[in-house]
Formats: structure tokens, sequence, C-alpha cells
């Protein structure tokens, strides 16, 4: 389920987020926040397509920079969520 | 009764009136009274003075939004020193260089930001004091470094100082064409004078409970701040990551009975789409108040239908005058209404006129810039006597006008309407943003040789910021490296939407970048 959630989340960020790029480029700990990939908008997206697609609902504090910053900690975040 | 003539002498008689009422209230981290804010902001103000600060000197504020902030704010503004609040967000090197330009002697900061901080200090060569919060939230932590620095050292007990009318309140730092942010310099008459207006036209009540959701360092603050504690009523402090979450947001309004809102457009435009308002109760809400960029109509029009109850008013003015125009909104919005609401007519304690390029007054229904005089229009920049006297028209009889850079229209029935800009400033989520500080930003990548900038239309967003590259040798750098890039050298509402690499940008006959024809090609 990890790799699942992994490549999801990948995909979708490189489509909405990062037209063009080579999707080498993005890892699991590229970061996303800090790193100017997502505006508040963008992670607004992101935190909609988590919950839709992992069926999870997020918290406030769970759409924090610590949580959200790279797929790494995204894929923990809906690890810990779904069990 | 007799008007307070400094800023802080609001919210020191507000506390004499209504001592147990709560001030503030920060949502999940706790709440405060008038009389314990007043106390905690005193020992700040003691505090400071042992540190060195007296009237007239800057003192930075380098936290989180917070009940701690609110306190650091009153505890400057005490000491008769200016407030200088800086987005803890930016990277530590801007923010070193903000308190570095205007020489802070002190910098009330939490522990998370010091090392990077102080690192970039050393770099500039500046040491101020830094009074240091274990963290940001409920006020605690500013209690505790408090008595902490009580225990080791004690300080005497000052009197609040009474400043002129003509001393700085606060700097709030925004965009520079050339690369550097600039101090918007604004004196206790500036804010007492703008606050007083606000008092007129919004009435406010102690029942009240305001929204404090922009940042401290976005001039949206002091009407939220000094407006809400003047009038003894409870100011809301909306947490970063919830104030851009909108269904967490919509619930907070609901749940804290938010009775005064205040913000950018754009976070009431993602509310109107995205935040289920049917769900919850807004019967204390009773004005939603907006400013800072165009409100489109589409937006506005659906958060109307949805919130059919308070007045709306779209607020206008520049950093450098705060909201110098107003426009009560005509709810509902018609269906065929495609076109931005007027900004509206002059507030009490302002002028405004509209004038041509060479600074002539021009007859009502023709486009010019609007210039703004009067009690709340700002000192000038710090320390940029140059950029300061630019920023002014003078008028036959001595006045000074501040030129806003808007191009507007009055119509037949004197309200204003915005047109755009005379230059290359734009708003970006209600922050101004210099495309020249960007380009400057852009310049500093080894790889880049050639950066231009332009801002295009965006239905969704307003505007889209494209930077155009070229590169100094073989392999561009990946768009991730150039976000990440743009992330540690600019604020994150000023890193570009799109990049795009080219072999040399276009250039017109005198070898300048031609942004006619980079917008041509988009």
């Amino acid at each position: 389920m990890t790799e699942d959630v992994k490549n999801a989340l990948k995909q979708f960020i490189l489509k909405e987020f990062l037209p063009e790029e080579d999707p080498e480029e993005l890892t699991e700990t590229t970061p996303l926040i800090t790193g100017g990939v997502l505006d508040s908008i963008a992670t607004l997206k992101l935190v909609m397509f988590i919950e839709e697609r992992f069926g999870v609902t997020l918290q406030a504090h769970e759409t924090d920079v610590e949580y959200l910053d790279t797929i790494a900690a995204i894929v923990n975040l809906v690890r810990s969520k779904k069990s | 009764m007799e008007a307070p003539g400094v800023l802080h002498g609001f919210f020191v008689d507000a506390a004499a009136r209504c001592p147990e009422h709560a001030a503030l209230v920060e949502p999940g981290q706790g709440s405060i009274t008038y009389r314990e804010l007043a106390a905690l902001s005193d020992r700040l103000r003691d505090r400071l003075h042992g540190l060195g600060v007296r009237a007239g000197d800057r003192v930075g504020i380098y936290m989180r939004k917070s009940i701690d902030a609110v306190a650091a704010l009153y505890g400057i503004l005490k000491t008769g020193a200016a407030y200088v609040p800086v987005d803890p967000g930016a990277p530590a090197e801007r923010n070193a260089y903000i308190m570095h330009n205007c020489a802070v002697k002190a910098v009330v900061i939490e522990k998370r930001f010091e090392e990077k901080f102080r690192h970039e200090l050393g770099q500039l060569g500046t040491l101020p004091s830094l009074f240091v919060l274990e963290g940001a939230g409920g006020g605690t932590p500013m209690r505790r470094a408090l008595e902490l620095a009580d225990a080791q050292h004690p300080v005497a007990e000052i009197g609040t100082a009474a400043p002129a009318p003509r001393d700085l309140a606060y700097i709030l730092y925004t965009s520079g064409s050339t690369g550097k942010p600039k101090g918007v310099m604004l004196s206790h008459e500036n804010a007492v004078s703008f606050v007083n207006w606000c008092s007129e036209i919004f009435r406010p009540q102690p029942s009240d409970r305001f929204s404090s959701h922009a940042p401290f360092h976005f001039d949206l603050s002091i009407l939220d701040i000094h407006v809400s504690l003047k009038h003894g009523a409870t100011l809301v402090i909306v947490a970063e990551d919830t104030g851009k979450e909108p269904q967490h947001l919509a619930s907070l309004i609901a749940e804290q009975r938010i009775s005064v809102w205040y913000s950018a457009p754009s976070i009431l435009g993602l509310l109107a789409q995205y935040g289920n308002l049917g769900r919850h109760d807004y019967s204390a809400l009773r004005l939603v108040l907006f400013a800072g960029e165009v409100f489109p109509v589409k937006f506005l029009r659906a958060l109307c239908a949805q919130l059919p109850r308070p007045k709306y008013f779209n607020l206008y003015g520049p950093t450098e005058t705060n909201v110098c125009t107003y426009y009560e909104v005509p709810t509902p919005v018609p269906e065929e209404r495609t076109v931005p609401f007027p900004i509206g007519k002059t507030c009490s304690h302002l002028r405004c006129k509209v004038v041509d390029e060479q600074g002539r007054e021009v007859a009502a229904g023709n486009e010019g810039e609007l210039v703004v005089s009067g009690r709340g229009v700002m000192q000038g920049y710090w320390e940029l006597p140059e950029q300061s006297a630019r920023a002014f028209i003078g008028g036959d009889d001595g006045t000074r006008w501040y030129k806003t850079g808007d191009i507007v229209i009055e119509a037949p029935d004197g309200n204003y309407t915005y047109l755009g800009r005379r230059d290359r400033m734009v708003k970006r989520r209600g922050y101004r943003v210099e495309l020249g500080e960007i380009e400057a930003g852009l310049y500093r990548h080894p790889n880049v040789k050639e950066a231009a900038v332009i801002a295009v239309p965006d239905e969704e967003a307003g505007i889209k910021v494209k930077a155009f590259l070229s590169c100094r040798e073989g392999k561009h750098p990946s768009l991730i490296e150039m976000k990440r890039f743009c992330a540690e050298h600019l604020p994150l509402y000023m890193i570009p939407d799109r990049f795009s690499w080219h072999e040399a940008l276009p250039k017109t006959s005198t070898d300048k970048i031609n942004y006619q024809r980079l917008k041509e090609m988009d």
C-alpha cells in the first residue's frame, strides 16, 4: 500500500504543480512546502486530493509543514491515519 | 472624552474600562483578559527598557502570530519605540536585512528562528539584543521568558511612554523594486487617525469578536488589533495553518462567533468555493471587510449568496496610507455583473484627487493617478530620502500628496474605480510584489544569465507570475531546484508560478529586455 500511496502522490504533484518537470527530479525527500513547490493554495489542493483519494480526514494541525513537506512524510501521515 | 493621541493609549484606556473582558483568544492555545495583557505588556516594556530600548528606537518582532506577539507589540509601543514585525516564514536573510536596515535595538524572537537569524545578523555586522521566547502561543512563552529574565536580572518599573504624534509607531516593510524591501514609516498620528475613522464607520462594540487573519507584518493587522482593542472587543487570532484551509476556517468563524471579519479577498474566494458554508451558523457575523487586491466578482457573488446577512465593504489603500477609500458592496450581487466593484469614496480623515502625469488635477470622469493627503499618510521610507521624495508631489498650499501609483477614474456618483498600475507592482494574495524584486532574486542563481518576470491575469488566482530565464552554460537547473532556490531567497508569495528557459530573452532596439514581446510569447 505504501508504494501505491507514494506513486499516486508523485503523479498528482508532478501533474498539478510541476508541469514538464523530469519525474526523476521529484524524490521522496524533495522539500515541497519549504522548497517552494507548494504555495498555500497548492497545499490546499494537495490536502483535498489526499482526503479524497485515500479516504482520510486531516485535522488543522496535520496540514502543517512537518506533516506535508515531503512525499515520505505524507506517506507516513496517510499510513498512521489508515491504521 | 478626549481622543488619545498615541496608538497604545486606546488599549490602555480599554484595559482600565473593562479589565476582566477577554482581549485575545487564540483557539487551541488559550485566551487573555485586558488586565492580563496590560500587565504582560507592562512587564515586557520594563524588560526592553532594561535591554537599553528607549523612546524613538525600533524593536523587531520575529515570531508566529499569537497572544505573545500582541503582548510584544504593546510592550514595544509602551517603551515609546516603534515595532517592526517580520514574516517568520520569510527567509532569515531577508528578515536580518530588515532588522539591520532600520537598526533595531532589540528583537523579540522565538527560539526556533534564533540560530539562523544570529548567523545572518553576523554577516551584516549588526548585533541587537535578542529577547528569546521558547515558542509562541497562548502567552505562556512570554510569561516564562519574563519570569526567567526577572529571576536573573530584575528590572525597574518604568512608566508607559507618551510619544508625540509624529513619532513612529511601527515600520512595515514592503517589496522594493530594486530587490530590497523598503520600510514604510507610520507615526502614531497616522495610525490613530485611521483607527478613529474605523470607529466612525464600523461602530465596534465590546461584544464584537474581530478576526485576526492577516499576519502582523501586513497592514490589515492594524485594523484587527488596534480597532478591536480600542473598543474593549475580543480579537480572535487565526493560526496561519487554519487561515489557509477553507473548511477549518469556516468552522472556526462559526464556532468563535466572529462578528467582524477582515482579510484579503483570496481566502474569502476559497471560503465561497470550498468552505461548505451551509453547514454552520454565521448569525454573529455582521461585517465582512476585504482589502489588498481586486475581489473577482464571481467569487464575491457566491460568498454573498451563501452569507447574505453581513454588510460587505471593499477597503482600498496602500500600506503608505492604510485604507483611504471604501465602498459598501450592495448585496445580493446581480448575476449580470462581471466588472469588479469600485474602490469607493475617500475616508473622512484623508483627501484624495486624481492627477495626470504632470501632477495636475484632472476633471472627474478622466483617468489618472490617485494621490492622497492627510493625517493617515506615512512619514516616508526608512532611510530612503530619494524614494521618499519621489513618492510625493507638493500642492500649491504646501500639502504633501502621496502618489499611490494606482490608475483610477471617478464616476459621477463620486466613487473611484481602480483601473490598473502605473509601474511593475502587482498584488498577489493581497501582498504587494515588485516584479523587479523577483528578478533580483532570480539573478542571484549562479546559472541564471538573464531573468525577466511578468504577471498575467488569471481568473482563479487573480494573476500568475511567469519567469523567463536564460542559462549561462550547459543544462539549465530543474524546476524543483529553481523553486527551492527562490524559497531560500524570496518570501513564498513571490515565487513564480511558471519558469521557462530560453536561448536568450528578446530585446528592444536599445538592448533592454522586451517585456511586450514576452507577454506575446506567453
